[in-house]
Parts: structure tokens; sequence; C-alpha cells
């Protein structure tokens, strides 16, 4: 019964996402308010409605009502709990189900939370979150449904795929999906913006908190999933350049040109056709990650089914989307009044740099993604793009873009003054020459492009503390003053210089697990020993162990230094006898200098054992330094002028803190 | 006005220089790391792609798999009509196993044995590679009508 109802709270929220798609752009025409605020209603009945059909798919998986064809394939009653409840979204027609219910909520979050919004405005942005919300969820009734029944009921399901049993792996979907799906709101934004053909500041402040919230959660989403691939995989790598990876970092990198973009629109009312342009392909490039992702048209561990109507239908959505919004753009952007102007030297000069890198990189992992498929598909030879291509187009790009970060945050809008920020910027690049010159001394010359990677970390987080140190006024009045600057400061400063500093400890990570990485693959009797690095590493024995659902393989390893035990770590092969497959996990010791990373392979016919060793030094600070971005997106978040509701169009703007900086 | 004008000058030219830059590394890069995928008919045929690493795809060979003591696994891969000897050092995937589709990037020897310097076998095991089902499909093609091995 309860799928049953779950089915039809579906139907309803797509009627209702039908509603709230259509009715109210004619009411915003007419001026009618009562039409107006049926979007509000319908963005509410639709999250409501859609809750309704997750809370009951997720009932049929915790109560493993196997008479549910979804639940009998993925998953089954002697899963740990957590698990039945991931297994929710590990497959595809649960995942879409996901991906609707996030849509619900941002169009539920704007409709509440966007009381300052103008009707006519809201009623628009609604509107067109109303429209996605028809399409995906007639994608899920029609080629998708979660609820189809298995008559006669099977004793008992498959089982989930064991490697997706995992805690991280649990939360990298919805984290993902907050993101990808978040940007939404951005597209809904910049085409109501496009509809009432007006584009200002007020409009760039709405529009940043949403950018904020779907940019950090893409953000945490992709460094839990490389996180994950690193401690699954077995393989010691934290980043493949597998297509399905690209799918999510390209809306990234879209997005994070957005988030500058939107910063120039608000303070100084230029860049807005671009920036609408950026709000546009964000969202265009989350659908075609779907796209690449759910269809089947790639081959990867996300790809549950492939199915031809599916492919078909959600190519269809994107056409449809991604087409209107450009033919919208193309008719309303020269409608848009042009802005201020300003000097090559400034702030704004800066942030387009930045736009420009980064749009520049979303197109080469765009092409390196697509021209495989598209070779294919008009018949050419198969090919597949590896990671050289990428690494070769893709540091390049970043490399000036991390340069001039610092020296951007520095500079002052309209007109900056370079020799200034240099001047204020000579101890923090003078460190990291000396950080430089201190690797080369001690890695030699042969690694100099890690000690150029060292020197670039440290440059961008000495980079935002001098930012913020100079936003305080530090050294130049008392530390008391400092200290209450320090408090006085907009937490968008505060969120920029964690954002910005995150990134150098990334690049620290990628320096460090990239060029410094020691990698032994041996075969090892039971005892026997061979070197990693500076370290001798036995095998000292290997074991049975039988574990909730899985059996499993344990190898123990020690690690000695000059005849002395420096760690130990176990290492294990797991086969899960349900769904018949094996699964490594792999014995990890992480510290913030190196983690060691062992890896038990298979029995040779001689008894031996293949082993794989990592060492990966600096490893961690790629995850660590994601997260600190991360936060500093939500830390700007927090801020009392960004927040959801406080600016309103009539009202002037706020004397901007950031001026201090200036 | 002049000042956009110029502004918009320094826009078109900084975004010319920067495309045209980004133009010539994806070209270079293309040309240096695209990975063309062969099928085991192929590499019997010899039209594998000249002294660069490329892609082979099909099925583990039953019983063909050798763990060495030195840890390099042999095996052999097959598209139903020619087999191909691949050597690998490394840990193989989870899902490696005989009669599974795997697909194996690396370079050909001279005495014809693929060396492998990465093994892919994907994590679901009713998955075949894409690029394997298409190479067994072309390998059944080659049987009915006689034309020779597909061109690539």
């Amino acid at each position: 019964m309860i799928p049953e109802l779950g089915h039809l709270a579906l139907v309803l929220a797509l009627t209702l996402a039908l509603l709230q798609g259509t009715l109210p752009l004619w009411s915003a025409v007419r001026g009618d308010p009562v039409g107006m605020r049926l979007a509000v209603s319908g963005a509410v009945g639709q999250f409501v409605m859609v809750t309704l059909a997750f809370g009951a798919l997720t009932w049929a998986y915790v109560a493993s009502d196997f008479s549910v064809a979804n639940v009998a394939t993925n998953s089954h009653s002697a899963k740990p709990l957590i698990y039945k409840i991931s297994g929710v979204w590990g497959n595809h027609e649960g995942s879409l189900l996901l991906w609707v219910w996030i849509l619900a909520i941002f169009g539920a979050a704007v409709a509440a939370l966007g009381a300052n919004l103008p009707l006519p405005f809201k009623a628009r942005v609604l509107a067109v979150q109303g429209l996605i919300g028809a399409g995906f969820l007639a994608f899920v009734l029609f080629t998708s449904n979660p609820f189809l029944r298995l008559d006669p009921a099977p004793l008992d399901g498959n089982g989930l795929n064991p490697i997706l049993q995992d805690p991280g792996l649990a939360m990298h979907p919805p984290m993902l999906y907050l993101g990808y799906v978040g940007l939404s709101t951005a597209f809904s934004f910049a085409m109501a913006a496009l509809i009432e053909g007006q584009v200002d500041a007020a409009w760039a402040r709405w529009l940043r908190p949403w950018v904020l919230v779907a940019w950090a959660a893409l953000t945490f989403g992709i460094a839990l999933g490389s996180w994950w691939a690193y401690y699954t995989l077995g393989w010691g790598g934290w980043w493949f350049w597998d297509p399905v990876e690209n799918a999510s970092f390209m809306p990234w990198l879209a997005a994070t040109a957005l988030l500058h973009s939107a910063v120039v629109v608000e303070k100084r009312d230029t860049l807005k056709a671009w920036t609408i342009l950026l709000a546009i392909l964000s969202f265009a490039l989350s659908l075609l990650g779907t796209f690449l992702v759910r269809s089947g048209v790639l081959t990867s561990v996300h790809a549950f089914a492939s199915d031809p109507t599916r492919g078909v239908f959600i190519l269809a959505l994107l056409v449809v989307a991604i087409g209107g919004a450009f033919a919208m753009f193309a008719w309303r952007a020269p409608m848009l009044r042009p802005g201020g102007s300003f000097a090559p030297i400034s702030r704004e000069s800066g942030l387009l740099l930045n736009n420009v890198l980064l749009a520049t990189a979303v197109g080469t992992v765009l092409l390196g993604t697509l021209y495989p498929l598209f070779l294919d598909t008009v018949g050419g030879p198969k090919i597949s793009v590896g990671p050289p291509y990428f690494d070769a187009t893709f540091v390049p790009l970043m490399v000036p873009l991390l340069l001039a970060m610092p020296v951007g945050s520095l500079l002052a809008w309209k007109r900056g003054d370079l020799p200034g920020v240099l001047q204020r910027l000579r101890l923090a690049f003078l460190a990291a020459l000396l950080a430089v010159g201190l690797a080369l001394l001690l890695l030699g010359w042969q690694l100099l492009g890690a000690a150029l990677g060292f020197g670039l970390a440290l440059w961008l987080v000495l980079g935002a503390l001098v930012d913020l140190a100079e936003r305080i006024a530090l050294f130049r009045v008392t530390p008391r003053q400092s200290l209450r600057r320090l408090r006085g400061l907009p937490r968008s400063a505060l969120g920029v210089a964690l954002a910005h500093a995150g990134v150098g400890l990334l690049v620290l990570g990628v320096t460090g697990a990239t060029a410094l990485r020691e990698e032994r693959i041996a075969a090892l009797a039971v005892g026997e020993a061979t070197a990693l690095g500076s370290l001798q590493v036995r095998l000292v024995e290997v074991h049975q162990e039988q574990g909730p659902n899985y059996v499993a393989t344990v190898g123990e390893f020690q690690a000695e230094r000059n005849g002395e035990e420096v760690h130990r770590i176990r290492s294990e092969k797991r086969f899960f006898p349900v769904e018949g497959m094996p699964t490594t996990k792999p014995g990890i010791l992480t510290s913030p200098w190196a983690d060691h990373y062992y890896v038990l392979g298979d029995q040779a016919a001689d008894g031996r054992w293949a082993v794989r060793l990592y060492r990966e030094p600096l490893v961690v600070w790629i995850w660590w330094g994601a997260a600190v971005t991360g936060l500093g997106g939500l830390v700007s978040l927090s801020d009392r002028r960004l927040r959801v509701g406080a600016p309103s169009r009539a009202r002037r703007r706020l004397p901007a803190g950031e001026g201090m900086a200036a | 006005m002049r000042l956009r004008k110029k502004q918009r000058l320094y826009l078109v030219l900084g975004s010319l220089i920067l495309l045209g830059g980004a133009a010539a590394l994806v070209l270079t890069a293309l040309e240096q790391n695209v990975a063309f995928f062969v099928t085991p008919s192929q590499v019997a045929a010899r039209e594998v792609p000249e002294a660069r690493n490329f892609r082979i795809g099909g099925l583990v060979v039953a019983g063909s798999i050798e763990h060495a003591a030195d840890g390099v696994v042999r095996f052999r891969l097959t598209d139903t009509q020619q087999e191909v000897p691949v050597q690998y050092a490394g840990v193989l995937p989870d899902l490696f196993r005989e009669g599974q589709g795997i697909v194996a990037q690396g370079e050909l020897e001279p005495d014809g044995t693929f060396r492998a310097i990465e093994v892919l076998a994907k994590h679901d095991e009713s998955y075949m590679p894409k690029e394997v089902v298409d190479s067994l499909k072309d390998a059944g093609v080659w049987q009915h009508d006689g034309s020779g091995v597909p061109s690539q």
C-alpha cells in the first residue's frame, strides 16, 4: 500500500509542478497577485508530495519490502540499516528520486526564504523551478518508476553493490546532488531576470546565497567522492579524470566562476550578461553531468543501468532546457544595460581573469570528456582520453589563475594599484621563494616541479593571510584594535580568506601526493619484507575473518626502520557472498605528513601474496584543503548582508566592509 | 565611451590570446595522449598504433591466468576470434577473473605480448565494458561476411 501512495504522491507532484511552471508566468505578465502566489503554494505542495514519495521508498527499503522491484534488485534483508537507507539512492531510480526531492527542497526553500523577493520575480523564479521539476518528475514516472511491484515477490533481495556499502559513499550522492541541483536556483534566477530584462546589484545579492550553498555542497560532494575513491579502490589515487568525475567537476568550475562574477555584478553593476550566461552554463553542465552519468553512455561505476529510452529522455530534457535558456539569452541579453567601466588593473579585471581562465578550463575538460563520445557516435575510431591530456591542459590554466589569486583579491575596485599590492605581498612572495629554495635543497633539482608546487601552496596560504591582515590593519594599529576589526569583519571576507587558503592546502596535498609518491609492487610470502622508501615493510600474517555480511582475508603489515617497528597496518580483501563480489579494503595509516597505504592482492600459485605498497606524502591535505574551501563558502553564507532575505531592491546598498582593504 | 571601447579591446585581445593558448594546449595534448582502442583481432593482424600506448579489451581466457613469483601476472585476452597474451605487474582489480570482460592499457612488445600498465575491470559483475561488447560485435560481423578485420 505504501509504495502505491508514494507513486500517487509523485503523480500529484507532477501535476503541481506543471501548474507551478505555467500559471504564475502568465499571472506575472497580467500582474495578478493571486496567480503569482500560486507559485509559492505549488512549490511547497510539490515539496510535500515528493517528500512523501521519497519517504515511501525509504520505508520500503527499511522494511525490506521485496515486492517492490527496486528494493528487490538493490537491497537485502541482512544489510546494516544505514546501507538499507543509503541503498535508496544507490541505484538509478532511487537516485533520480533523490534528485527530484532535492530540487523540490530548493523550490520550497526559495518560496519560504525569499520573502523579500518582489512577487512577480519570485513567481517567475518558482515557475522556472517548477518546469525543471515537471521535466524530471515526468522522467522518473515514465522511465524510471521506483515503485514498480514484483509478483511473486522474491524471498530476499540481490543486495547492494558492496563497494557502495560505505559510510563515505552514503553521504557522497546527497552532497553532490545538493550541489548539482542547487545550481538549478541559479538557472531559475537567471531565467527570471532575462524574462524581466533586468539584472542589477540586488539581483546578484539574491542569487549569491543560493550559489554559495550549491557551490559549497558541490565542493564537499566532490571531495567526498575523491576520498572514497582513494580509500576503496585500492590504487591510492584520488583523482582519475574519469568522465564521471569530470561531469561533477565542470559544474563546480563554472559555479566557481559564477560566484566570482556575481560579486562584480553586486558591487559594480557590470558583467551582467556574462554572469547570466555563467548561471545558465553552470546548471547546463549539471544537467549534462546527470545525462552522462545516468544515460549509460559512459561506462563507470555510476552507470547503474543503460536503458536507451532513459538516455533519450534525459537528452531531450537537456536540449529543451539548455536550448531554451540559450535562445532566451540570445533574445534578452542585449537588452541588459551595461554597467560601469573599469581599468585593466582592477578587482574587476582580476575577477574577469579568474572567470576567463575557469571558463577555458571548463572548455578543455568538456572537450576531453566528450571527444571520445563524439568520435564514437560519428563512427570514428574508439579512443580514450586519459589523465595525461587533462594534466597537460588543466594545470597550465590553473597555474596563472592561482598565481594571480592573492594579487587579485587585494586589488581595489575600478582602478587598482598593482605596485602597492605587490608591495604588500612581498613578504609572502619572499617566503614562497624561500620555500622553493628549501624544497630544492632537500629534494634536488629533478623535483623542481614539486618545489614550485610547494612554493605556490605557501604563496596561496600566505596570500589569504595577508588579505585578512590587511583588512584588520594588523601591525598598523594596536593588536586590540585589530582584534576588534577582526570581529567586525564581514563574514564574507573571512569566507574568502578561508576558501583561498583551502586552495593553497589543496595544492600542497596535490603536489606532495603526485611528485613525492612512492610505490612498491611485490610478491611477498608471509614473513617476507620489501623496501618502501626508507621503510622495510613485512607481511606478518594472513588470516580469515568473518564480517557482518562478508568474509575477509586479512593481511597484517609491519613497517620497520633500522630494525625498529614504526607501524602496523591491516589490509583486507572482503568477499560478499550475497552479491558474489569481492572488494579491497586497503590498510591506510594517515598522518599530516604522509599516508601509508598497503593493499593485499591475490595469492599466487607458489603461495606468495601480491601486495601494493604506497607512501603518499601530504595526501590528506587534498581533502582537508577542499573541506576548508567549502567551509569558506559556508562562512561566507552566514554573512549578514548575504543572508537570504536581507537585501531588497528599494533599499540603498549598505556601505561595503570591503572598502577597508581596497 | 572611449574608456569602454578600450576596455573591450583589452578584453577581446586577452581572451583571444588565452583561447589561442588553450587551443594549442588542447591540440598538442590530444595529439600525444589519446589512447586508441583495439580488439585482439586487430592486434593479431598488427593493426595497432605504432610507438604509443593503446587500449585493448576482451574476455579473460579461462585457465590462462598465471601468477608468477615476481608479482607479474600473465593471461590471455580474446574477442572469441583471436587471443593476445598480456602481462601485467601489479595488483589486479577485484573483479578480474576468468571470462570477465576487461580493458587494459599499455603497449605491444615486439614478441606480440601486450605489456599492460593498467588493467580495468568495472565494479559490477554483470557489467561488460562497452568497448568489449562492441569489439565482440565486431568480431561477430567479421565471422559472418568474412570481409576481414574491421578497420579502425
